[in-house]
């Protein structure tokens, strides 16, 4: 009998260590990972020449604010084309309406195939299903070469209106609407006279705003971060016109700024918002990975 | 019998509002996405250099595939042959294949590898481990950041004079006696793109294949541990061969992604240094189409086709389990309802 207990003690035992083993490793690999993140944040607050003499600090410095001016200096000096305000409002206006219009279009898309019966459904169904894994550097050199004969290259139109049509954001649109959108509502609405597009609008929205809420948020989140678009089309390079990430790289084709601090405090000014919108939505964001397939 | 007609019925009526409701998509993606890609069929059977084009037939795939020196007498125009007006392409495609597979690969198996193994933990229920939101929420936070923005803090961070921060540290502790090339170095550049990438993707895949786990039905873990299976041959048991769906899934996912990998090779690098040992497929085909003075549309356009065949290959694997997927999705909704 105590045999037996102490055997089964032993095993609850070992599987504590267990625990705290495999949590220890977890944390080390969590911590890996924001580590860049971490040296990024105390690096843009540490002067220039203590970079420079030590590169790697673990404790912050109080030089966030001198290392901003100094970045302005630069912008207003025209040394550098980085300017974090212009680059927020640039990739706000593009990533804001772009996440608009796919979001209320693959709805539109997804709930015109989930809610009728047409002849062409399925055949437009699977149309999407196909060219869903299409990338975008496949057409790009036909679109480039086409926005370049219609003269809309350094124009935001090739960057937000192809949104309209995202067929990744249908499929995963439709998939919700399938398993959560009861046809009987539509039934009901008409009976009551309700028109179409009213249902669609003020009935169908609403009750799929946590679907429609996760593929905006990832929307945002990609378009925010998109450099390719951006510095395909905007090939004058514009000041004004340039999205944050392309700014960004424009920091690092310049060898003549001394200052590192001013350097990382322009990188970390760049990743601010996406991660204060992470860390608003990351339950929805990490459920919505779950659901499968965001892949870029 | 009496419902499906009944529908029928009504469908007649409202067909008209579901063309309506997909007109928008279908026009939009017809005039950005088909079209372009046709034009990209188009495109890869022009010449090169100035906009004057010419057809070359296969000649551009030729060049890609092979390399020749021949391609020269489709030069725009003959007096042009010498200059830079246009660079030939002297079988790139094998290069520029190469290096894609290779940053697939190399980032690819330790991706998956620790993905799994993290998955297999989070989902253990035999294992207390406190927090798991708030690591998967940091685990895929790399991800989410602006990949312009990640390459440059690596360039910063990894850069290759004693002023970049790890070199900095890796001197003072007396590690080394030379800074490391680690961003313009051959092999070094691919290793740091293989890590970052690594770095981006592991907890998107992690989280993927937990969700794949939780599908597993919970009695055959139960049962197992009741006849005393230890926790790896849970996983190796039944863990790895009942999730070897979802790993086709996403090993078939991820390549699709690779063949696209644009950001990090295109971005991780000083300035406007030439990076040809990590120029992937995505990265020629920006790097020939993407010049003011004299784009390389032909070259450009047939690596593009080429991609698109291998993309049409692995998609059509994709496409077939996504169907799958929406039967089986289908069936077990009908086992519910009878239930």
């Amino acid at each position: 009998m105590s045999v037996s207990m102490s055997k089964e003690k032993a095993k609850i035992g070992s599987l504590r260590a267990k625990d705290i083993i495999i949590t220890a490793i977890i944390v080390i690999i969590c911590v890996v990972s924001i580590l860049p993140l971490y040296i990024l944040i105390v690096n843009s607050t540490r002067a220039g020449q203590d970079i420079t003499s030590n590169g790697v600090s673990l404790i912050p410095g109080l030089n966030l604010f001198k290392n901003i001016g100094t970045l302005q200096d630069w912008t207003s000096t025209g040394k550098v084309e980085y300017n974090a305000l212009t680059g927020y409002v640039n990739s706000g206006i593009i990533a804001l309406s772009t996440t608009f219009l796919t979001v209320l279009f693959s709805g539109m898309t997804a709930y015109g195939i989930v809610v009728y019966d047409f002849k062409l459904k399925n055949a437009a169904y699977t149309f999407i299903l196909a060219v869903m894994m299409i990338p975008v550097q496949v057409t790009s050199v036909g679109f480039y070469q086409f926005m370049a004969k219609i003269g809309l290259t350094d124009s935001y139109i090739p960057l937000i209106l192809p949104a309209i049509a995202a067929p990744a954001i249908v499929f995963f649109m439709r998939q919700s609407m399938k398993s959560t959108f009861p046809l009987e509502i539509v039934e009901a609405a008409r009976i009551d006279g309700c028109g179409e597009y009213r249902t669609f609008f003020t009935i169908a929205i609403p009750m799929m705003k946590p679907a429609f809420a996760v593929q905006a948020i990832f929307a945002f989140v990609s378009n925010w971060n998109n450099y390719y678009m951006p510095s395909m089309i905007l090939i004058s390079r514009n000041k004004s016109q340039m999205t944050l990430p392309m700014m960004v790289n424009t920091i690092l084709s310049n060898d003549k700024l001394a200052d590192f601090g001013a350097k990382y405090a322009a990188i970390m000014l760049s990743i601010v918002p996406v991660v204060i919108v992470y860390l608003i939505f990351s339950k929805f964001i990490v459920e919505g990975v779950a659901l499968g397939g965001v892949k870029e | 019998m009496a419902n499906t007609s009944g529908k029928r019925v009504r469908s007649i009526s409202y067909a008209k509002y579901g063309y309506l409701f997909i007109l928008p998509f279908f026009v939009i993606y017809i005039v950005f996405q088909i079209y372009p890609l046709f034009n990209t069929f188009y495109l890869s059977t022009q010449s090169n250099g100035t906009t004057q084009t010419e057809f070359v037939g296969m000649d551009n795939f030729k060049a890609l595939m092979i390399g020749e020196n021949a391609t020269i007498s489709h030069g725009d125009n003959a007096g042009n042959k010498g200059g830079r007006a246009w660079r030939a392409a002297n079988g790139d495609f094998k290069r520029v294949m190469g290096n894609t597979i290779m940053l697939w690969v190399g980032n690819f198996i330790p991706q998956i590898l620790i993905s799994l193994v993290l998955a297999a933990w989070f989902t253990n229920s035999l294992l207390k481990i406190k927090g798991k939101s708030v690591y998967k929420i940091l685990m895929y936070l790399p991800n989410i950041i602006t990949a312009a923005s990640s390459a440059a803090l690596f360039v910063m961070l990894f850069s290759g004079t004693e002023f970049g921060a790890i070199n900095n540290l890796l001197l003072k502790w007396g590690w080394i006696h030379d800074p490391i090339p680690f961003v313009t170095g051959v092999s070094q550049s691919r290793v740091m793109i293989m890590i970052i990438q690594t770095w981006m993707w592991y907890g998107n895949t992690t989280i993927m294949l937990m969700s794949g786990i939780m599908g597993i039905n919970g009695s055959f873990f139960e049962a197992a541990s009741i006849d005393g299976a230890t926790m790896t041959q849970q996983f190796f048991r039944i863990t790895l061969p009942l999730l070897r769906p979802i790993l086709l899934y996403t090993v078939v996912t991820s390549m699709i992604g690779g063949l696209q990998m644009f950001d990090m090779p295109y971005l991780y690098k000083n300035g406007t240094q030439i990076t040809k040992h990590v120029e992937t497929v995505a990265v020629y085909i920006y790097n020939h189409f993407h010049s003011a003075i004299s784009p390389n549309y032909g070259y450009s356009a047939a690596a593009s086709v080429l991609l698109f065949i291998l993309t049409a290959i692995l998609g059509a694997f994709a496409f077939k389990m996504n169907r799958d997927k929406d039967q089986k999705h289908l069936k077990r909704k009908k086992q519910n309802k009878l239930l």
